[in-house]
Parts: structure tokens; sequence; C-alpha cells
């Protein structure tokens, strides 16, 4: 009996001096951080997208808090967070801070199913849009659309980006945040970012001439220019074979914009 | 036996994750990225190192003076527990590159089996303070380079087609299984032949 009261007296006093230890540790080693910092922290979305060009959301808040960056960097958080960090830090809010603060999100310029692109030969390697790129650009006839692979849903954080029914990769709006991280992995540059208020999009990617485009894709912008001439009110232009919308039109009436979605030979122009 | 055949017996010979099968949680679960990888390798070196040193001074300085040899599996425990609290409040204070590298994963390997099992074996071994030290050292060595070997693995597999109820995890461990049957070519004949028995 003695032995294991023993026992339990040893391994008791063990633990407390331990613990009493530690408490002491704690109490010197203790880092004194600013509430500032600890406010700003507490503020950041915490998607660690790395949009901002820092490491993650912690590494944004200390160069805010240092000032060696300006709120308003993180597209996640939007104007709400840059407000917000502007208040903590003290900082006016710049008068063209609206400007900057233009919402972003991410489109996916190809159009074409991926079943459906015309092969130039049967590719088996790693199933990645990088590593697939690097032999002749991918096994696609068509050398600047979607590769298929996927790299851009594995890219997203928050789970915008998927791949529909009819094998065409999706970003989804409302889950997009503008991160741009998606646009960063694509070789192809196919996603790219665009102002959320842009009304049109030309579903296409690549710069080929007409006639290569009509050889393999069957949607592809072959650079007809009716969207420019035809419409020029609507600011399209033709640059290098490629249809680019304009990110801004002042047009809202319906019936033109019909006859004007209609006026695309190739039917690629679409309402976002 | 010498420091460099410890050294080689807990790299290769009985290393911990894949001939004792100690320490599998880390090392399924932080093996997805290399970088990772090596953070937490050289996190659980750096504890089974010290941990090592402090349990050897407890055993030998406190319980087997009170004749409690039997308390030792749970007062390393204690005493490890402590201690990478400890640690990681120190690497805090002084080092916060350190800790910005290591810190996350110091409370993961708190409880760690491979950390109790490598004060336990000293012990066991009758082994002195320098030797228990170096042998730590080299049982952190030897998770190390299986846990970052492993996460290579994983890398490539995140690419390839993987049958679905075999991604992830279950791909993981029979990879591993692979791994710890190529490490039964090292056995004690290596020492011999390295005249080192």
């Amino acid at each position: 009996m003695s032995s294991v009261l023993f026992a339990f007296v040893i391994l008791a006093g063990l633990g407390i001096v331990l613990g009493i230890g530690l408490a002491i540790a704690d109490k010197k080693l203790k880092i004194e951080k600013d509430e500032k910092l600890i406010k700003l922290e507490n503020m950041m979305p915490g998607a660690n997208c790395g949009g901002c060009g820092f490491a993650g959301c912690q590494a944004y808040a200390e160069a805010v808090f240092k000032g060696n960056a300006k709120p308003g960097l993180c597209a996640p958080g939007g104007k709400t967070l840059a407000a917000g960090m502007s208040e903590v830090m003290g900082l006016q809010q710049q008068e063209n801070g609206e400007e900057k603060a233009v919402e972003y999100k991410a489109y996916v310029f190809c159009n074409e199913s991926c079943g459906a692109k015309k092969k130039d030969f049967d590719y088996k390697g790693l199933c990645d849009c990088n590593a697939a790129s690097m032999l002749f650009k991918g096994d696609n006839s068509c050398k600047d659309g979607c590769l298929g692979f996927g790299s851009c849903i594995k890219a997203c954080q928050f789970g915008a980006v998927s791949k529909n029914d009819d094998g065409i990769i999706e970003v989804d709006r409302n889950k997009c945040t503008g991160c741009g991280q998606c646009t960063k992995v694509c070789p192809n540059g196919v996603i790219k970012l665009i102002p959320s208020t842009q009304k049109f999009a030309v579903k296409c990617n690549s710069h080929d001439k007409g006639i290569d485009v009509r050889k393999n894709c069957s949607k592809g912008c072959i650079g007809c220019k009716i969207c420019e001439t035809k419409f020029p009110e609507y600011g399209f232009k033709v640059d290098n074979f490629l249809s680019v919308a304009p990110s801004e039109t002042n047009l809202s009436d319906k019936n033109a914009e019909e006859i004007f979605l209609e006026a695309c030979p190739r039917k690629i122009i679409v309402r976002i | 036996m010498s420091y460099i055949a410890i050294l080689i017996t807990y790299v290769f010979i009985t290393n911990f994750i894949l001939v004792k099968f100690m320490g599998l949680c880390p090392f399924i679960g932080v093996s997805k990225n290399s970088e990772s990888a090596i953070g937490m390798g050289l996190a659980v070196t750096f504890v089974a190192g010290t941990a090592s040193v402090v349990c050897w001074c407890v055993y030998y300085g406190l319980l087997v003076p009170l004749k409690l040899e039997y308390l030792k599996t749970i007062a390393f425990i204690l005493v490890i527990a402590a201690l990478v609290q400890l640690v990681e409040m120190v690497i805090r204070k002084i080092s916060p590159a350190l800790y910005k590298a290591l810190g996350i994963y110091l409370p993961l390997i708190t409880t760690n089996c491979a950390v109790l099992g490598i004060a336990i074996i000293n012990v066991e071994n009758q082994y002195n303070l320098l030797e228990s030290f170096t042998a730590g050292v080299s049982a952190g060595l030897g998770f190390t380079m299986a846990i970052i070997l492993m996460s290579n693995i994983r890398e490539r597999l995140e690419l390839k087609p993987v049958r679905k109820y075999f991604q992830g995890v279950p791909i993981a461990f029979i990879s591993a299984g692979i791994m710890a049957l190529s490490f039964m070519a090292f056995d004690n004949s290596l020492l011999t032949n390295l005249n080192l028995a």
C-alpha cells in the first residue's frame, strides 16, 4: 500500500512541478502583441489564397500593420475589409479607392467541350494541364484553348471552378472572390479576370487565323469583325484575329442585344 | 555500440516508421506535400533529441534512485508533454522565423509515440547520456527520411489516376507498406558487414 502511495506522490509531485514550471515560463516568455494587429488578423477572411501577393492572410495583416502594404489588396475581403482595415489603422479612405477596388471575377474563355475538341495526338501522361502543356503545348489542335485536365479546379480554394455536364470549365460567380489563383495556374491563360460589371464576353482565347480556327474548332472566334464593324456602339475590338469584349457597354436595350448576339456567326459572344 | 552504429541502426535498420510502425499518425497526416513534411521531420528530430536527454536524466536521476522504474512510461509522457510546450514557448520568443517553420508541428508531436518510443528504447538498451542523444536524433532523422520520401510519392500520386476508393489515405498506406517491405533489406548484417557490430 505504501509503495502505491509513494508512486502516486512522486508522479503527482512531478506533474505539479512541471505544471508550475510551464506556468512561470508562459508568463516570462510572453510576447507582446499589438491590439491593432490582433484586430487586423481577426478581420482577415482566412482563405490564405495568396491573391494579395503575400504568403497568407497573417502575412498580409502584418504587412498592413507595419505600413508596408495598403489595405484593399485582398480580393476575397473586398471593399468591406479594405474599409475595416483603414479604420483600424486610422488611414483615410482614399478618394480613388473606389476605382481601385473594382471587383474582379474569373471567366473561362473557351466554349468547346473537352470531349469534342480535335486532338493532334493521344496524350497519356500526368493528369495536369501544365504537364500536358509541356508536350507540344498539349494534345488539342487548338493550342490556345482549355486543356481540360482541371488544374484550375484544384487551384481554387473556394470551390468556385468546376467542369459542367458539357465538359466545359465554369466559374461560379457567387463563389469566385477574384483572387486570381486559377488564372496563374492555367498554362494557356484561358481563365482571365474580368470586372464583375462586364456584360458580354467572347468565349474564345484563340489568336489563330479564321481558317485555322475553323479547321480545329467548331466554336472559336474567327476574327470576322462583324461585331466590331456592324455594331460599333457596343465597343468590341478585334485584335489579332480575336474579338475582345469591352468591360463596359452603355447599351441596355434588350432587343438590340438579341440582334447583336445573333449576329455573331460563331455564336460565341455570350451574356455573362 | 559505436555512435555510427547507433545512427545506422535507427535510420535504416529499425527505422521508426517503416520497421517499428511508430509515429504513423503524423506520417500519414502531414505527408501531403514535401514542404510540411520537412518541417514535421525537423520538429520530430529536434524533439526526439531533447526528449531523449531529458528522459534519460529523469530516469537515472529520479526513477532509479527511488526504485520506481516501472513508472517510466507515464513519467516520460508527462515530461515530454511539458518539454514540448516549453520548447514551443522558447522558440516563439527567441526565433519567430523558426517558430513559423516548426511551430505548428510542435503541438502535434506532444504525445507522439515515436518520441516516447525512443525515450523508452534508450533506457531499455541502457545507453549512456550521449548514446541516448545520438539515438534520439538518429530516430528523428529516420523519421524525416521516411516522411520526405512519402511526401514525394504522395505528390506524384496526386496527379495519377487512382481509383476512387483508393484515393487519399488508402493508397498512402499501400505505398507505405511497399516502402516498409523494401526497408526489410536492412538488417543487423549491415552492421556486421561494415565492421561496426
